[in-house]
């Protein structure tokens, strides 16, 4: 293959790498932006997600692409609520203490990989695609799914974006963000929201894991990329701020591709790693974040 | 008073140690040797966390600088261990200094995102230069390079004493450090960095001479164990290992000198028993960080300060 399509096909990967980094990403931003939870659980509820894909796809008599579908609800609903209860039970308590609630995360990430572990095995498993398509390019053949996901991160995020903009459940998230004992004065049940918004983030990460799982496998240590790289672009996007997650997102996914085809991809990480604690030292507020979001 | 009583307590603890030696069974006389290396870099840990205020969540990053900077010396360049040893401790310290200039800038959480970010780039090029590191696999350190003269490393017997003289100079200079002047700025810096500014003190200054003790303690933790137990590996600069000091500290009551020990002690045995039951040893050291957080944030030794012992340092 000559330069040109191969770069589109390192593009191309990089896109479905920033879709899926995208929608996981958000949920990450969202729960900081509107909480100030650093949630380094995170990447063990996009495992979980996948996780509970696998499992779907197990039971569900049928074609795969109905246990596909019913993964894409199921799997945020529990997590969803694995992430609610959570919140009630442990971050509440802590008071959202940045410090305490960052070590109470890490245990929760511990205590979740075990579980993945015990039920679901050491080993790497395979979730079936809803559809085997192959789009045919002239000078190589790609795969539908891959396209579809990315059309599928696309819609989900718009659909993020009109909840927060465009509902009254938005219109309180909002509100709890800005000043939460303001909200709370307003007659808002701030515990309510906070449990809501965990559990959407939660939910966002799983969705994400569903999505990607038919191409990547499920896998009880899966989680640890997904969160460096969301910890990584929330960071360059501004902490808190969607619209810089998503650009950032989309920076970091299409770079990734083409420095992982062309390089080597422990180089790219390291890269990145630097990158953004760097980020962090000079330019705290992010690339496109401003002072005070 | 006060002074001799603390004192008299940690000189009973290495005396409590050094009985041990003796009269402890083989595969306990083992583990506490292993116990007392980590909890010098728990001790290491306490100095940034529990006394200066510092979350940093990358000291796997300065305990791996001196578990390389102490293997490779030996592994590749034949050097003898006591000055590998050496070597490990001076690279912890030279590797926190440089963190700390770059990571000090921030606080609170970009602080811990920052060290988090520092550590996982230097495990991956621990894993990219796997030419000279063998990456995970590790490096395996020949018995004959674990010596330090007629002090053979690799033996059960000096291993312990050699890992509690370490131990015992590592608790006796955190003790002194705490008891200094300079150790009750870094505690001010803790309580309140901006009074004690307007006192006349520097906290960039103050932090970063904080964190690099500390590194020292992490290096030479690092070094001490891959010489005394002869492996080398990038497991041991994963973040895994930022998460342990911080949970031994946690335990055992950060801000005490005898915090890190009691905690590195009480988890590893926590673990151990718990392998033996089930293997599922990652739900306890999840379990015992959530618990722990949630209701005793001030650890055994803490707790019992709080509670009538306040002489305890």
């Amino acid at each position: 293959m000559s330069f040109g399509p191969f770069l589109l096909l390192a593009l191309m990967e990089g896109l479905v790498t920033a879709a899926v980094l995208a929608l996981t990403a958000s949920g990450l931003s969202l729960v900081f932006g509107i909480m100030r939870v650093v949630n380094v659980a995170h990447g063990a509820f996009f495992m979980l997600g996948a996780v509970i894909a696998w499992f779907v796809s197990e039971w569900m008599p049928g074609p795969p692409a109905l246990a596909f579908a019913a993964s894409l609800i199921v799997s945020p609903l529990i997590v969803g609520a694995i992430a609610a209860m959570s919140d009630t039970l442990v971050l509440k308590r802590l008071n959202y203490e940045p410090e305490a609630t960052i070590v109470a995360t890490i245990g929760l990430l511990y205590i979740l990989e075990q579980a993945a572990l015990s039920l679901f095995g050491p080993d790497a498993r395979p979730v079936p695609a809803p559809f085997s398509f192959r789009l045919q390019l002239p000078w190589f053949g790609y795969s539908g799914y891959k396209l579809a996901v990315i059309v599928a991160a696309i819609v989900l995020l718009l659909g993020v974006w009109l909840i927060l903009k465009h509902t009254k459940a938005g219109l309180v998230m909002r509100a709890t963000q800005i000043d939460r004992d303001t909200a709370r004065a307003f007659g808002i049940n701030v515990d309510r929201v906070y449990a809501g918004v965990f559990a959407m983030g939660a939910g966002l990460a799983a969705i994400a894991a569903v999505l990607i799982v038919p191409i990547q496998q499920a896998h009880y240590l899966m989680g640890g990329d997904p969160l460096l790289l969301s910890f990584i672009v929330v960071i360059i996007g501004g902490l808190g701020s969607l619209r810089g997650t998503l650009v950032a997102a989309l920076l970091i996914g299409l770079s990734d591709g083409v420095i992982s085809t062309f390089f080597a991809p422990t180089l790219a990480k390291i890269v990145a790693t630097l990158a953004v604690a760097l980020v962090l030292v000079f330019r705290p507020q992010g690339l496109f974040g401003n002072r005070t979001a | 008073m006060t002074m001799g009583r603390a004192l008299s307590l940690h000189l009973g603890v290495l005396a409590a140690l050094l009985a041990l030696h003796f009269a402890a069974p083989a595969y306990h006389h083992t583990n506490i040797a292993r116990i007392m290396v980590l909890a010098i870099y728990a001790m290491g840990y306490n100095i940034a966390f529990g006394y200066t205020g510092l979350l940093s969540l990358g000291h796997a990053l300065l305990f791996g600088a001196g578990l390389y900077g102490a293997g490779l010396l030996v592994y590749h360049a034949g050097a003898g261990a006591a000055g590998a040893m050496l070597a490990g401790l001076l690279a912890g310290g030279a590797m926190a200094l440089a963190v700390g200039l770059l990571a000090l800038r921030t606080s609170g959480v970009a602080f811990m995102i920052v060290t988090l970010m520092f550590a996982q780039a230097g495990y991956l090029t621990v894993l990219y230069f796997g030419a000279w590191t063998r990456g995970d696999e590790g490096i395996v350190i020949p018995q004959a390079a674990r010596a330090i003269g007629s002090l053979d490393l690799s033996d059960d017997g000096t291993r312990y004493l050699v890992a509690l003289t370490l131990f015992a100079a590592a608790l006796l200079g955190n003790l002194a450090l705490v008891r200094s002047p300079f150790g009750r700025v870094m505690v001010a810096m803790r309580e309140n960095e901006e009074r004690s500014r307007m006192l006349g003190f520097n906290p960039f200054t103050v932090k970063l001479a904080a964190l690099t003790v500390s590194g020292l303690y992490a290096g030479l933790a690092g070094a001490a164990y891959g010489l005394m137990f002869g492996y080398v590996g990038a497991s041991l600069a994963s973040v895994q290992y930022s998460i342990l000091p911080l949970l031994y500290v946690l335990l055992g009551g950060a801000g005490t000198v005898l915090g890190p020990f009691v905690g590195a002690l009480l988890m590893f045995y926590l673990i151990d028993y718990a392998s033996a039951v089930t293997d599922a040893h990652q739900f306890v050291t999840g379990a015992a960080l959530v618990l722990l957080i949630l209701f005793a944030p001030k650890g055994i030794l803490g707790t019992l300060r709080a509670r009538g012992a306040r002489w305890l340092p």
